[in-house]
């Protein structure tokens, strides 16, 4: 694969909560349109390490980054990044569903409203178009002023992905996005990411192994802060080269 | 060890079950107690309250007629606090939760809002006197006593107010700033719309502590008997006349009705209040 497919790049990324580190030496390219999984124990800095490419973690006091992180070769944390178009760019879905206490409708329309969107009949569009892509439609297609939070949990968080394509982002990171959610909604989940990867790249971390071999292309497995292994999934599963991937995939810890 | 216990005069049941009485019969006062008070004021007040009671205007100083005016110069002087008190206070909530760092400067301005709320209100109403009404021109007016009245309750609104901001989830709070929102979008959009129903019962407990404030009102707001036509026209508010109906001996029947009357303008406010908080309680999601 060419330089170009790399869509994002971090390179010796330190982080610290404090005096505590959490992320240790962190090197990763993420390729362009392919779904990367990021595995590992509770506490590895997974998580950490996609609020890292958000700059999500500016919002924790106390965090201390050294090293760089890259979307297309430019450094986020430079000091004349836009965070806000950064963010537009760099979509996130979180752990928990978490659509706002508005309409079904108002949901999906807040990020285009809030980058300046107003025209209804634009914004009729991208509701729908977004809630298509998120497989939603058909549920809550004709009840579109329904409060979000009368949805169940599966569909909320099918929302927040919906509300997440809206503002027409390049990179989707999932933040275990399907641990608060029952087999079934979990299966739609999976789908909808394994559709979306043809228009964007995505990163998932997740604590469910099975997930990670069903819908990733790439895995990266982290160990207390540090990137252990990283390649297709497909060897990581079936010929770790490290002892601890190994030991962590075939169930011995974590 | 079993020695200890059988000097006991009484066995620990025994114990527990009279600790257990007195506690409960610390609640029952307290229950008593109110309802003592409300059952006082309106057995001695209800034989005087009807629709001309609360419809007419006083004759004779108050011995005679109704309370009309005391109501609406009541109603306007808690509007005029309510409506500046409010903004100010969510202000100031939003600052103190979200903006203020966590320095010395931060810690003087939390300590001012508790210092605020511990003055005396006979004081406020003093510098009410010579602040609003005569430094300022104010007079008294609908304009001072509602102002005064709103340095009374900004306190409590601030309070509540960061009380509510704080349970809106920092789960909707990253869910819009990971949409590229900016932090006043986030704020104006999704924390105070969110924190609004606890706001709101916070304000409206402030109108109940409002409504009945009389030191404050005394030298702010005047003492007119006429409704008033503008906010720069002095009121009577409620409390004020009950005290004149009594201190000047006029009429204790009239100031026992006048006394229901106040008493079920702040029960109905606390049971709105309540009863807000109950229905954004019930509707999950909304507070976690």
């Amino acid at each position: 694969m060419g330089i170009e497919d790399i869509e994002i790049e971090s390179r010796k990324l330190d982080l610290w909560y404090g005096s505590a580190q959490a992320l240790k030496n962190v090197s990763i390219s993420i390729e362009k349109n392919r779904v990367t999984a990021l595995i590992g124990p509770s506490g590895c800095g997974k998580s950490t390490f996609i609020r890292c490419i958000n700059r999500m973690n500016d919002l924790i006091k106390g965090c201390r980054i050294t090293g760089k992180v890259l979307f297309e070769g430019r450094d986020v944390y430079e000091k004349d990044v836009d965070v806000v178009v950064l963010r537009k760019r760099i979509g996130m879905v979180f752990q928990k569903p978490n659509p706002f206490p508005m309409s079904i409708y108002d949901n999906i329309a807040y990020g285009p409203r809030i980058h300046g969107m107003n025209a209804k009949r634009k914004l009729d569009e991208v509701v729908e178009d977004s809630l298509k892509a998120a497989a939603l439609w058909d549920e809550v297609g004709d009840i579109l002023d329904k409060p979000a939070l009368d949805l169940s949990g599966g569909q909320q968080q099918r929302l927040c992905i919906a509300r997440t394509l809206a503002v027409k982002p390049d990179v989707i990171l999932f933040d275990e996005p399907c641990s608060a959610l029952d087999p079934i909604s979990t299966a739609k989940i999976e789908d909808l990411i394994s559709a979306l990867k043809r228009d964007y790249t995505i990163i998932i971390v997740t604590h469910n192994m099975q997930q990670a071999a069903r819908v990733s292309d790439l895995t990266a497995f982290f160990l207390l802060g540090e990137m252990i292994e990283f390649g297709k999934t497909k060897q990581i599963f079936e010929n770790p080269v490290k002892k601890s991937t190994e030991n962590y995939i075939t169930g011995r810890f974590g | 060890m079993s020695a200890a216990v059988r000097y006991r005069l009484f066995s620990p049941d025994t114990t527990d079950r009279a600790a257990g009485l007195m506690l409960w019969a610390s609640a029952a006062a307290t229950v008593l107690i109110l309802l003592f008070i409300i059952g006082m004021i309106v057995y001695r007040g209800i034989g005087v309250i009807n629709i001309s009671f609360l419809l007419d205007s006083p004759r004779m100083s108050g011995a005679e007629g109704g309370i009309f005016p005391a109501i609406v110069g009541t109603l306007c002087l808690v509007m005029v606090a309510i409506l500046t008190a409010g903004p100010i206070g969510i202000g100031a909530a939003v600052y103190l939760t979200e903006y203020a760092p966590d320095n010395t400067v931060t810690h003087i301005i939390r300590f001012c809002v508790e210092c605020l709320a511990g003055i005396p209100s006979i004081v406020i109403g003093l510098f009410g006197y010579a602040f609003l009404v005569v430094y300022l021109g104010f007079g008294f007016s609908i304009l001072s006593g509602g102002l005064a009245l709103m340095f009374m309750i900004l306190p409590w609104t601030v309070r509540a107010s960061e009380e509510a901001i704080k349970t809106v989830s920092s789960g909707l709070k990253e869910g819009s700033l990971a949409l590229g929102a900016t932090k006043w979008q986030t704020i104006r959009q999704v924390v105070i719309p969110g924190a609004l129903p606890g706001i709101t019962t916070g304000i409206i407990l402030g109108t109940g502590k409002a409504i009945g404030e009389t030191a404050v009102i005394m030298y702010t707001a005047g003492s007119s008997l006429l409704l008033p036509e503008s906010i720069f026209d002095p009121v009577r508010a409620l409390p004020y006349h009950l005290y004149i109906l009594v201190s000047e001996g006029i009429s204790d029947d009239m100031a026992y009705g006048c006394a229901a009357v106040l008493l079920g303008m702040v029960l109905l406010i606390n049971f709105t209040a309540v009863a807000i908080q109950r229905y954004y309680q019930t509707r999950s999601g909304l507070w976690h």
